[in-house]
């Protein structure tokens, strides 16, 4: 058998894809980061929050009411948009004219809070959340066993990535958008609700979390914590790809997962610092991340 | 000027006897106990807020029992798992708000560190919730108690059986902190000792997320037994994710090293049934534990004990069995008492203290009923045998604990 660096060539490729599978879910919340700052210069501390809830509204919605994955998929991430749109009305509104800071404090204290109040309800330890049997079992590729849940990942969190990023970037409406946040006064003139807009890109944003709470509820246990655990990473993700930027930030989140993965192999040890050491190198080179632009 | 000098020196003089004199006392009147726990994150379903109540049941019933006169206080305190934390949270404990004892402790990391930072002040630790042996063994010491459970006890109950049963190759997915390194030290032992073999092992840090990659590389060991020598969370994630990649219809099987009642909860039994472990408590027990069950639920959001807070509420009782008797909260003092007296409570029955801090009972392997045997939420153990205290734990001598003599 071929090796690289003493590791068979056939477990690489297995540690390769289980890249790409975590790396698609650090695109998924990046996606929605990105769009936050990008479009609302908002940095969204809650997204972990959001992500969980997004979890255990899927644990919620199968136990007390009896509705399954597929559903969860479509109302987890509208309930919990509905909220991020509520508490962008009641709150994140009054302080646009302030600088970033003022933002990122009162979402770390919602992420705090609503994190805190999980916990009191259904403590640390995590809820069970089966896989839907749709997509149970795995396939044997010849160098490794692909579990089908996992493949289903990629390719809903690739969809995903893509779509947001073509109406953002290519369409009508991703036009406004953009053009919303350079000059709102300007865009407001020519009939455009420019504040309505931006709530909806706020609600936008966190239904993304959302849903890749519900993803991630199969394979990782639901539990308050699990947003809290992931969001310093991805933040990372996105000051590496560029604070703003969409493709950077889906780029870069597929990107890293496989750079953690195989560091999963050569030295577990570092695998959760890995990504860090990049962000303060990317730092260093280009302050601005890989795809941002400097203003 | 002089006669004043005098009197002065009369009266410290006086002081100093009354102080130093026969009558030791219980320093400012009152015990007062601190949890220290992991209140927040992955371990906090096995001790944290459930040890605070047990501590508190534990108080009251002492009270009640004994028609004691002892003033009791109780404060609590979240280490985050950070032992740097649990550091300054224990000596701000000890040297500013008058704590005499630290319970607890989840996180061998953390019970390290306190353990050390306890002798130094003269104070007692009665720890539940860490797991390794070190604390009995190069570390131990005369003002700490190991009470629950520890790596050497795990290993032998739950690495025997299983070599025993046919599970001669082994491969570790291994939590990267003292704890880890010493469950995997301690099981790999058992294994060679049993005619086993390690074929190798992954160290992964405390409190990850995706354990793929791990899992794989431990498929690819074709080891037939992957032993888990982590806990908490990561455990939780670690089966679930085994489950996913089909690890045991591919052939191999997992060694939960160490799982708590909290972490099947957590599982569901579709996931954790068939599982092997050991514990040294279940409320399904008798009558006695399945009483104390149902009333720290009560107190706990209806969650139901694990072994960690049961040992915290038995460590709490017999401590304070001890001050009593000896009408001192001096640590060195109290945890020589506790090693004097036989040990008599209501979830672990009659046990020992030896002179390492070692606190001896029973053991029980169980495993994991399967879904249509198990009558509801907590009815999740088989007890398939009781491993005798004698055998349970490391013998004294072993251990290369300095205060075996």
């Amino acid at each position: 058998m071929t090796e690289i660096f003493g590791v068979p060539t056939q477990a690489l490729f297995g540690q390769l894809l289980i890249g790409l599978i975590n790396g698609s879910f650090y695109a998924l919340l990046s996606l929605g980061l990105a769009v936050i700052f990008g479009l609302l210069n908002i940095i969204n501390f809650a997204h972990g929050a959001q992500y969980m809830l997004g979890a255990f509204c899927a644990y919620l919605l199968l136990n007390k009411l009896g509705i399954g994955y597929w559903w969860a998929l479509l109302i987890a991430p509208i309930v919990v948009g509905a909220l991020g749109i509520v508490i962008e009305r009641l709150m994140l509104k009054q302080l646009y004219k302030l600088d970033h800071l003022y933002g990122l404090l009162l979402t770390f204290g919602l992420a705090l809070i609503i994190q805190g109040v999980f916990r009191n309800e259904y403590g640390s330890s995590g809820q069970p959340y089966p896989i839907t049997e749709e997509l149970t079992g795995s396939r044997n590729l010849g160098f490794m066993f692909l579990p089908i849940y996992r493949a289903w990942v990629i390719v809903a969190s690739l969809a995903i990535c893509l779509g947001t990023w073509f109406v953002i970037e290519k369409t009508k409406l991703g036009a406004y958008l953009r053009a919303a946040t350079e000059n709102p006064a300007l865009v407001q003139a020519f009939g455009i609700n420019v504040p309505r807009m931006i709530t909806l890109t706020y609600g936008f944003g966190v239904a993304l979390a959302a849903f890749a709470g519900v993803m991630a509820a199969p394979i990782y246990q639901v539990s308050p914590q699990m947003g809290a655990d992931l969001i310093i990473v991805v933040f990372a993700v996105v000051v590496i790809g560029g604070m703003g930027s969409i493709m950077g930030s889906i780029l870069t989140g597929f990107g890293l997962g496989v750079i953690e993965g195989l560091t999963k192999v050569f030295y577990p040890e570092a695998s959760n610092t890995v990504i860090f050491i990049i962000m303060a190198l990317v730092l260093l080179v280009r302050p601005a991340g890989l795809f941002g632009s400097q203003k | 000027m002089q006669s004043k000098k005098l009197v002065a020196a009369v009266a410290l003089a006086l002081g100093g006897a009354i102080t130093s004199g026969a009558h030791a006392q219980v320093s400012g009147n009152v015990v007062k106990l601190g949890v220290l726990s992991d209140m927040s994150s992955l371990y906090a379903d096995i001790g944290g807020p459930g040890s605070v109540a047990a501590a508190r049941l534990a108080v009251e019933d002492y009270m009640k029992s004994a028609k004691s006169k002892l003033k009791v206080e109780i404060v609590s305190a979240d280490h985050q798992n950070k032992p740097d934390v649990g550091s300054s949270i224990a000596r701000q404990w000890y040297d500013a708000d008058g704590v005499d004892a630290i319970f607890d402790v989840p996180n061998s990391g953390v019970a390290l560190a306190v353990n050390q930072i306890t002798r130094d002040k003269g104070k007692a630790f009665i720890n539940s919730g860490a797991a390794s042996s070190d604390l009995t063994g190069k570390a131990c010491s005369p003002n700490t108690v190991h009470w629950t459970y520890d790596t050497w006890m795990l290993a032998n109950g739950t690495g025997g059986a299983i070599v025993k049963t046919g599970g001669d190759t082994w491969f570790f997915l291994t939590s990267d902190y003292a704890f880890g390194h010493a469950l995997e030290r301690d099981t790999m032992e058992v294994v060679k000792k049993n005619g086993g073999k390690v074929l190798g092992a992954v160290r992964h840090p405390l409190n990850t997320q995706d354990f793929s990659s791990f899992l794989l590389q431990a498929q690819g060991s074709k080891a037939k037994i992957i032993g888990l020598a982590n806990a908490g969370g990561d455990t939780v994630n670690s089966i679930k994710q085994a489950a996913e990649f089909g690890i045991v219809k591919g052939g191999q099987n997992l060694a939960g090293l160490l799982v708590f009642l909290s972490d099947v909860h957590g599982l569901g039994l579709n996931t954790a049934q068939g599982l092997i472990f050991t514990e040294t408590f279940y409320w399904d027990l008798n009558d006695q534990t399945r009483a104390f069950a149902k009333r720290l639920a009560a107190a706990n959001n209806g969650k139901y004990p694990t072994m960690v807070q049961a040992g915290v509420y038995a460590g709490v009782l017999h401590y304070l069995k001890a001050v009593e008797a000896i009408n001192s909260d001096e640590g060195a003092k109290v945890v020589a008492q506790m090693k004097k007296t036989p040990t008599d409570d209501p979830l672990f029955g009659k046990g020992t203290i030896r002179q390492d801090g070692r606190k001896v009972h029973p053991a029980y392997l169980v495993e994991v009923k399967k879904p249509s045997e198990s009558k509801g939420p907590y009815d999740y153990y088989k007890i398939r045998t009781q491993i005798p205290a004698d055998q349970a734990f490391r013998p004294e001598k072993d251990g290369g604990c300095s205060l075996v003599k």
